[in-house]
């Protein structure tokens, strides 16, 4: 009896050991649900409608994973996570991605073991004061008192820029973006700073938007983009191709109002390798030949989810700039689909 | 006479390990303990395989590399260039700091709620009742996210106190300055200070002793001393002619005028806190985060406290005070005299587990903010370095020698006061 109980807590040891290394596509096919981290709210990034239901830059792209791998772009399981329990929840295999302004830096590609598929938005880090304290610039705060959230690029960026600066402050550290802004408009603290998006976008929801500045230093390049675990390379390449296959369709011309049409063959082989019509890329990477479709029917492509959640004519109001297509002057650049 | 003979020899059977009580239990703790085996083995290789899994190693080498942030509480000199072990410390440091306060503000308060819960007075028991159920049955965390919404949505922010006709002023002369991100107050400074003596040198666990505050206390000591020296002389003048002779003007001058001498000697004086820049500079600055946290742990902890006072004083029986009574004592002096010291023994040992309560509770300062050890350890460096399992580790490891810590001096004063039978 001893050696049953011996043998299967050794086969339940190793089933426990295996889980966290399994082929994650295959482990989302079997679920018919994608575990997506996202922030626990950021309004145009990531936040929770008035329906309850999620919508975002960063939530889209969770949906056209889902939509590329099981042809919904429904089947997402949301996890909100903060600063500090993101690459927790992704190395634990509680999520199968985290698209969560999270910045690609060195030590969390190679010493954390995560990988980074890529960019979605090219972002640095800002500073926003109200306008009554007359601040024109990053450099007259010395002494000031700046919120910021823990656990973040950020808050290792400030240090390094008040020490290079010779200017001191007192750091007020936070757990989230809305504990920040209530600590800011309190005015316990004069200044938040985070990646200029997240504070365009935490200022659209103010009531006096206009009575805050940020100010024109940007003091580093935060480049947010998805990620999963460091070792899983197939799943890696579902999620970098999807993004890539987002950016693409803008570059290509491929929008959710033209989808269907394009689908049907066009002149140019890129398009159409894309699209499924021609060659066998969705088999190459174990989904089926209409898993770009799906992506782009989701919400469109990178152009019409950035005008739709973040772009100048929503209350976020970010223009384009370096997150422009590379046609156009910006950074995005989508390899080739060949 | 019949010889005896010795009883038949009973053979050992299997089964009698499980039917024999003589060999029960003893069966029953080998499987037991292998079981636990079997389960600390599967923890450790589950472990171990999933580190392997996502290619991390076990080590502490991080705590040497430069931490990288920085601390807005800090009791010691931190800059962001210093290690993670520093940042550690400073965090170790101010989770002391708030159990200290927290302890003994919350004992102040439980023994003054707990006595008052059974005054005579129907009005101020039934305010106590109030405040005990009200602290006791709401979740700790709300109370500190509580007080701290109320600091900072009520106080005025620093810049209400600029301008001709400034909206808020300070208090108390001057010195004072509350504001939405804390309380300034004066801070003790020496112009004629004998300086600091550094401790290891430049290494993460160095640390500066001021000369001043150690000949301060040293004087203070001695005039204490020297003024319990007085009470005994006096005590022995009673005993021999029964007439106790006034000793609290000596008393008074033994512990004063030393203690005044060198604070004059040192050059004492107080800076007061300024309105310069963004924020009011000089002075001590109390952070609003450590008074949310401390003003929350210490009256959630002082409901608890009042219900363990108000059990060992029902715990004494009636017949004492009424003895008491009966000698002529007020009643306050009753209670100082004769109940509380007895109702101590059964108050103390439900006391130490509140103390333990209160210091693992102050691990709920990230939610205001407070840099606490979970806060630099258990937050930023776990989080920037990645390594949770050895920063967990080492918080568990933290957390369980302060309980002990706490334990073994509680314990120590408990044999001290506890009732002693001869």
């Amino acid at each position: 009896m001893k050696k049953t109980v011996l043998l299967g807590a050794m086969a339940f040891a190793g089933l426990a050991a295996g889980a966290a290394s399994a082929a994650t596509l295959d482990d989302v096919k079997a679920r018919g649900k994608l575990n997506c981290g996202v922030t626990v709210g950021l309004v145009g990034f990531a936040a929770p409608n008035a329906n309850g239901e999620w919508e975002g830059f960063d939530v889209a792209l969770c949906r056209a994973v889902a939509a590329a791998v099981l042809g919904d772009s429904t089947a997402v399981e949301f996890v909100p996570t903060t600063g500090k329990t993101r690459f927790t929840a992704l190395a634990s295999g509680e999520i199968d991605m985290l698209a969560r302004n999270t910045t690609w830096t060195f030590s969390r590609d190679v010493d954390l073991k995560f990988e980074f598929v890529g960019v979605n938005y090219y972002d640095g880090q800002g500073f926003m004061v109200p306008k009554e304290l007359g601040v024109s610039s990053a450099k007259e705060l010395d002494g000031a008192t700046v919120c910021i959230q823990t656990g973040t690029t950020t808050e290792l960026n400030l240090a390094d820029f008040f020490r290079s600066n010779n200017i001191s402050y007192e750091p007020v550290p936070i757990e989230t973006n809305a504990e920040a802004q209530q600590q800011y408009l309190a005015g316990a603290c004069d200044v938040y700073t985070t990646d200029a998006s997240g504070l365009a976008a935490t200022r659209a929801t103010f009531d006096d938007p206009a009575n805050h500045v940020i100010l024109p230093e940007i003091i580093s390049k935060e480049p947010l983009g998805p990620l999963v675990r460091h070792g899983d390379h197939e799943w890696g390449d579902v999620v970098r191709w999807t993004l890539n296959a987002l950016v693409a369709a803008e570059e290509l011309g491929i929008t959710s109002a033209n989808l269907s049409e394009m689908a049907a063959g066009t002149d140019n082989p890129e398009i159409n390798r894309l699209l499924g019509s021609e060659g066998t890329l969705g088999e190459m990477l174990g989904l089926d030949a209409a898993w770009a479709q799906n992506a782009i029917a989701a919400q469109g492509n990178y152009g019409e989810i950035f005008a739709k959640n973040i772009g100048e004519d929503t209350p976020v109001g970010l223009a384009r700039g370096l997150n422009a297509q590379w046609t156009e002057g910006g950074l995005l650049y989508s390899p080739p689909f060949r | 006479m019949s010889t005896l003979t010795d009883p038949p020899k009973e053979q050992f059977r299997l089964s009698m390990l499980l039917y024999d009580t003589r060999y029960r239990s003893a069966t029953i703790q080998v499987i037991a303990m292998f079981g636990f085996m079997l389960l600390a083995a599967w923890l450790i290789n589950n472990t171990l395989s999933n580190l392997a899994a996502q290619d991390k190693a076990f080590d502490f080498g991080f705590f040497t590399e430069s931490a990288g942030y920085d601390i807005n509480q800090r009791l010691l000199d931190y800059t962001s260039r210093d290690s993670h072990l520093r940042a550690a410390l400073m965090g170790l440091l101010n989770t002391l700091v708030v159990a200290v306060l927290g302890c003994i503000t919350a004992t102040i308060l439980g023994v003054v709620i707990g006595v008052l819960r059974l005054s005579s007075n129907w009005l101020i028991a039934r305010l106590m009742t109030i405040y005990v159920e009200m602290f006791r049955n709401v979740p700790v965390l709300l109370w500190i996210v509580f007080v701290m919404a109320i600091l900072i949505e009520t106080l005025p922010a620093p810049r209400a106190f600029r301008g001709e006709n400034p909206e808020a002023t300070m208090s108390l002369a001057d010195s004072v300055a509350v504001t939405n991100r804390g309380v300034y107050i004066p801070e003790p400074l020496f112009t004629r200070s004998l300086g600091d003596v550094h401790l290891f040198g430049t290494s993460s666990l160095r640390f500066d002793v001021s000369l001043d505050l150690m000949v301060i206390l040293a004087v203070l000591g001695l005039s204490l001393w020297g003024a319990h020296r007085v009470t005994l002389r006096a005590n022995r003048i009673q005993e021999a002619t029964g007439e106790r002779p006034r000793t609290w003007h000596t008393r008074t001058g033994i512990i004063v005028v030393p203690t005044l001498l060198v604070l004059t000697a040192l050059g004492f004086h107080l800076g007061y806190p300024e309105l310069k820049g963004f924020n009011f500079q000089g002075g001590t600055h109390l952070r609003n985060s450590l008074i949310a946290l401390w003003l929350a742990l210490s009256l959630y902890t002082a409901a608890f406290i009042a219900e363990i006072v108000r059990a060992g004083i029902m715990a004494i029986s009636k017949g004492q005070t009424e003895a008491a009574a009966a000698l002529g004592l007020r009643s306050n002096r009753i209670m100082r005299l004769v109940v509380l010291p007895q109702a101590l023994r059964v108050i103390i040992p439900p006391l130490i587990s509140n103390y333990l309560n209160l210091t693992k509770n102050s691990s709920l300062a990230i939610a205001v903010g407070y840099m606490d050890i979970t806060g630099t350890l258990g937050g930023i460096t776990m989080n920037q370095t990645g390594r949770e399992l050895e920063c967990v580790l080492l918080l568990m490891l933290v957390y369980l020698a302060i309980s002990l810590s706490i334990s073994a001096v509680m314990n120590w004063y408990n044999e001290a006061v506890k009732l002693k039978e001869r």
